[in-house]
């Protein structure tokens, strides 16, 4: 029996303004309870909303990036439930006019394929606060700093197929955002948080399964695990012959499963109306043109352009491209260094990361800036020094900050690359090490390894490898 | 013994001459307040120190040069502004320990106009009622009839005005809770057109419906008092960005060719006929003024209420979710669970009618019933809005009764809410289009007062206020006072 | 539209309201009451028209995102019920 899976995911994205989405209130995180909580987002008596319009313009980029429909007019509605830590009983939300509708995402999986995911909508709400459990024998504390803080809450169809299929749309989401800046995309922290919608049903068949709903996915490989682990169960299941129950799960990353949250009592019958205190956000022409000119070169379109104008690999352009500041650092450092970009881009994937990562350092708070590390590369290039000494010249570099050319120079590191010198270095290898030179001449072939390697060694690693090669095989050939 | 000034205008004059300081004045109604609230109820909280610190500040003010017009002049605020450091009850037990933290944009107007706050006035609880009978703080007593209503919901302000315990006073209306207590306590009363005024800070009702205004004994004092009050307020995302003027910069005009509608609907058997002869009486007075006065259309008339009740029920509903006990205000005691919590501090620190209303407002918008409520209230709505613009375009202004009656007893109606309800008639459709519409003093009936109510087109309020003015100089309504049993 | 008791049960529910079972007839019988008087509505016909849901046509108005500390966060313990290291207290809440 072929099954099918179906997948539909819900995102909710905190959106990277300053203040919250009613009020002006921080939204800065770490800051003691209750302390980032306007009267607004306390729901005190009398207080009223006012729309902080830079919410809007993140929400209208994001429409623009996906290509989907932006509101002409779209209504804030109320959403209400009671819970503590929703201070109004009501959640400001968008309900039949959301601001975007109807838009695309492209996903490519890792063999290549290409399919194009529809996102149902987009709308606007507001966040909520915050309970804590422990620390109180019989209370819940509850701390109000995040309530009204904006999200974006992303909807796609139930389109994808498979947990691979669900990640790259995830991680295609993730990346969009970060590179319009509308969210830092930080999964622990809360601020990029993902639902999954999953349901099974025989290959061939057209009517949905039964669907649950997992929350609590604050990473790509647990939803991966999750939406696995969810689809075998519902399969096993149905093949028992019972039924799939429609409920909330809550995947459990320690023990690898999905479980039951506690129902809540009665069904949510959340009585949406438009919010009489807020009108409608309307949105001309002219300001969806504004906001098309602010939008930044998208990811896949700088992906294209480095594999087809900069050659590069195209694992080493999805790299560079996963975000906008690595992206901006390899063109950065290209143009500086003049040189092949696949030396820019082995060196930053290489060497630079391996030290950010070391020093837990993101790449704009990097030692080394992209114009230091494009002159290394283009004295490698045009062989000032070779690429080990480079390899010293990069740590130094980063320890001190000095130039590279400061340091070649202080250290005299420039390759040695006079053939004379080279020369007369490999003849006295040559003539101290007898022995080796029978070896080599009776067939055995590594020993020239251990030439160069003493070549070096007396040039202090500053020797040209290539004319070394060229003149200890010209010597040899000569020697008897 | 000292007659003083029991006008805004008065008083403001008298301090502006230094014949009176604020803190003469204000000691007045302080000592008036003590002496006979007593049998009227009309204040929740009396603000006796506050007042005279504001008033000593006011008497510096005005001495050094920097008085506003109504620097010193007191007033009475309605219990449902929240004004910093003091309780602000909204007439319930649910925010009966509640000290407001903040100032509502409206107080903060009042307190740099450097006016004197009295007190908070009395009310229907969370504004709901036509007769000050839900508070939580006990009815209150028409002055001029100690044994019937004041109406509602502003029942408090209106009965502090009439019995001259306070010269101007502010006041809500969501369905005609300024005007309709106006006229059953004859004082003159101003709903502003929506927007106008700033709702920051004026605990809400029914959010589309709401609008704060000015109360006092005539139309002058009304648009003085109203001068503070209007304005655009960039925290009230509501708020109308239109040009605010002096409102009593036109009263003097005459109104020689005003065009008045009356609606035929208005004169039908739901209104007292002996209130019906005080008005027909009123709307020729203004004829002879020079006003040219025909009957008009409003087919709508009768599903005003039905509507009014559906849109309020259910954006009260949703105001009122946030009364949980969680953050302030009431709590039951001991709750053993979170539920219990919820259910019981709401059970027991709303009144019956909050109650009412809420599970009404509920109901029309859960799931199956919006369509058929909600919805269909607002399409209603929308429909009354457009007879009035289609009456509005034939005339200036319309005029009818302001409450089909002169004040019922109480207990009367309280234990038939519809009958209640129904004495909104008039009232009701005006907010719901969002028109502004004034009530003012047109007589008696059985010594209890009637009140006209003039409706105008958005934004008219100078001319609805000219228009009372020009009848207070040819009668003499506004200037009578309740004898208050001596 | 007679609302029966237990409809007056669950919309309470719904409201979070307690309403004792002794009171739960008078309430609807006066919420039954109500809604019929409502039903007025029903006389006309409303097909085709836009409901109408601000008074004004006017238009939104938004903020700058800047950052205004309201000085509010140093009078929640004033008001609150129940406050214990800045948090507020609610009976247990089992997730």
């Amino acid at each position: 029996m072929e099954w099918e899976t179906v997948i539909g995911l819900e995102i909710h994205a905190q959106l990277a303004t300053k203040s919250k989405i009613f009020s002006c209130a921080s939204t800065a995180v770490g800051a003691q309870p209750n302390s980032q909580a306007s009267a607004i987002d306390l729901g005190l008596p009398g207080v009223l909303p006012v729309l902080n319009e830079r919410v809007v313009e993140m929400a209208v980029l994001f429409g623009l990036a996906i290509r989907a429909k932006v509101a002409p007019s779209s209504v804030f509605a109320r959403k209400n439930y009671f819970y503590p830590d929703l201070p109004k009983g009501y959640q400001i939300s968008q309900y039949a006019e959301p601001i975007v509708s109807a838009g695309k995402l492209e996903i490519r999986l890792a063999d290549g394929t290409i399919r194009i995911i529809d996102v149902t909508r987009a709308h606007l709400e507001e966040d909520a606060g915050k309970s804590t459990h422990e620390g109180f024998a019989h209370s819940t504390g509850i701390d109000l700093n995040r309530a009204g803080t904006p999200l974006l809450e992303i909807v796609s169809e139930p389109q994808m197929h498979s947990a691979e299929e669900a990640v790259a749309y995830m991680r295609t989401m993730h990346r969009l955002v970060r590179y319009l800046g509308i969210c830092d995309g930080n999964m622990q922290e809360g601020s990029f948080r993902c639902d999954a919608n999953v349901s099974v049903r025989k290959s061939g068949s057209t009517q949905l399964g039964t669907r649950t709903e997992i929350k609590n996915l604050n990473s790509f490989k647990f939803i991966e695990r999750a939406i696995e682990h969810e689809v075998e169960r519902q399969i096993e299941i149905i093949e028992n012959g019972a039924k799939v129950v429609q409920e909330t799960r809550l995947y459990d990353p320690d023990l690898d499963e999905t479980r039951t949250m506690r129902s809540k009592e009665d069904a949510h019958d959340y009585r949406y109306f438009p919010d009489p205190d807020l009108l409608p956000i309307r949105i001309s022409e002219e300001y969806l043109a504004s906001m098309a000119r602010l939008l930044p070169e998208l990811p896949d379109r700088k992906r294209q352009r480095f594999v087809a104008h900069y050659r590069l690999s195209e694992q080493d352009a999805d790299l560079l491209c996963e975000e906008t500041a690595w992206a901006d650092y390899f063109e950065q450092t290209v143009e500086i260094s003049k040189a092949d970009p696949r030396f820019s881009a082995r060196w930053i994937t290489g060497e630079l990361f391996a030290a950010l990562n070391r020093a837990n350092l993101s790449i704009e708070n990097s030692p080394l800036s992209s114009t230091s590390l494009g002159k290394l590369i283009a004295r490698i290039d045009d062989e000032t020094i070779s690429g080990k000494i480079a390899k010293q010249v990069f740590d130094r570099m980063w320890e001190t900050g000095e130039s590279p050319d400061e340091i070649i120079n202080l250290q005299g590191l420039r390759q040695v690359t006079d053939d004379s010198v080279i020369e007369r270095l490999v003849i006295q290898v040559l003539e101290n090490n007898p022995q080796q030179i029978e070896q080599y001449k009776s067939g055995k072939d590594k020993v020239f390894g251990f030439f160069v390697g003493q070549v070096m060694k007396l040039s202090e690693g500053k020797a040209n490898p290539s004319q070394v090669n060229q003149l200890l095989k010209a010597q040899l050939d000569k020697a008897p | 013994m000292t007659i003083y000034p029991d006008t805004v205008a008065g008083i403001a004059n008298a301090l502006a001459k230094r014949e009176l300081s604020s803190v003469e004045i204000t000691r007045h109604y302080l000592d008036r307040i003590n002496a006979l609230d007593r049998q009227i109820n009309s204040y929740i909280t009396i603000c006796e120190a506050h007042a005279l610190e504001q008033a000593r500040a006011a008497d510096r003010r005005i001495a050094s040069g920097q008085g506003a017009p109504l620097t010193g002049v007191p007033y009475a605020h309605k219990d449902i502004f929240c004004t910093k450091g003091i309780r602000t009850s909204c007439g319930s037990r649910m925010l009966d320990n509640f000290i407001s933290p903040y100032d509502a944009t409206v107080t903060e107007h009042l307190n740099n106009a450097g006016m004197v706050l009295l007190g908070k006035t009395n009310m229907d609880e969370f504004a709901m009622g036509s007769s000050n009978e839900t508070s939580f703080y006990g009815p209150v007593a028409n002055p001029w009839k100690f044994d019937s209503v004041p109406g509602g919901s502003s029942g408090g302000s209106a009965a502090a005005v009439a019995a001259r315990l306070a010269p101007c006073a502010t006041g809500t209306d969501t369905g005609g809770s300024i005007r309709q207590p106006a006229a059953l306590c004859g004082i003159t009363g101003l709903k502003p057109t929506y927007g106008r005024v700033s709702r920051y800070g004026m605990i809400a009702f029914a959010s589309s419906l709401d609008q704060g205004g000015p109360m006092a004994t005539n139309a002058h004092d009304c648009a003085l008092l109203m001068n503070v009050l209007a304005g655009f307020d960039a925290k009230d995302s509501t708020s109308v960005d239109h040009p605010t003027e002096d409102y009593s910069a036109t009263l003097g005009h005459s109104i020689k060719g005003l065009k008045c509608g009356v609606p035929k609907q208005y004169f039908d058997k739901s209104l007292d006929p002996a209130v019906a002869a005080s008005i027909r009486q009123a709307i020729t007075e203004l004829e002879s003024l020079g006003a040219q006065c025909v009957e008009v259309d409003l087919p709508s008339t009768e599903l005003a209420i039905p509507s009014y009740y559906v849109i309020s029920s259910a954006e009260c509903s949703s105001n009122m979710s946030r009364y949980d006990g969680v953050r302030f205000g009431y709590r039951c005691r001991d709750p053993v669970d979170l539920q219990d919590m919820y259910t019981r501090t709401r059970g027991e620190g709303f009144g019956k009618e909050t109650k009412r209303r809420i599970l009404i407002g509920t109901y029309a918008l859960s799931s199956g019933y919006y369509d058929a409520y909600y919805t269909k209230a607002q399409q209603i709505r929308r429909i009354i809005q457009q007879d009035f613009k289609n009456a509005l375009a034939e005339v200036d202004v319309l005029l009818g009764p302001t409450s089909p009656t002169v004040a019922f007893g109480l207990g009367q109606k309280s234990s038939e809410p519809v009958s209640m309800y129904l004495s909104d008639i008039y009232t009701t459709a005006i907010n719901l289009a969002g028109l502004p519409a004034l009530s003012m003093p047109a007589g008696f009936v059985d010594e209890l007062p009637v009140g006209l109510q003039i409706i105008g087109d958005f934004f008219s309020e100078s001319k609805l206020l000219q228009i009372a003015h020009q009848y207070q100089q040819v009668t003499g309504w506004h200037l009578l006072a309740p004898p208050l049993g001596g | 539209m007679a609302i029966v008791n237990n409809e007056v049960q669950s919309i309470a529910t719904l409201a979070r309201i307690e309403i004792k079972p002794d009171e739960v007839p008078e309430f609807a019988a006066e919420l039954t009451k109500i809604l019929d008087f409502v039903t007025r509505m029903n006389t006309i016909d409303t097909t085709d028209v836009e409901p109408l849901a601000h008074p004004l046509d006017a238009l939104s108005h938004s903020r700058q995102d800047v950052v205004i500390d309201d000085d509010i966060c140093g009078t929640l313990q004033a008001n609150a019920p129940q406050m214990e290291n800045s948090l507020f207290l609610v009976p247990k809440v089992i997730e």
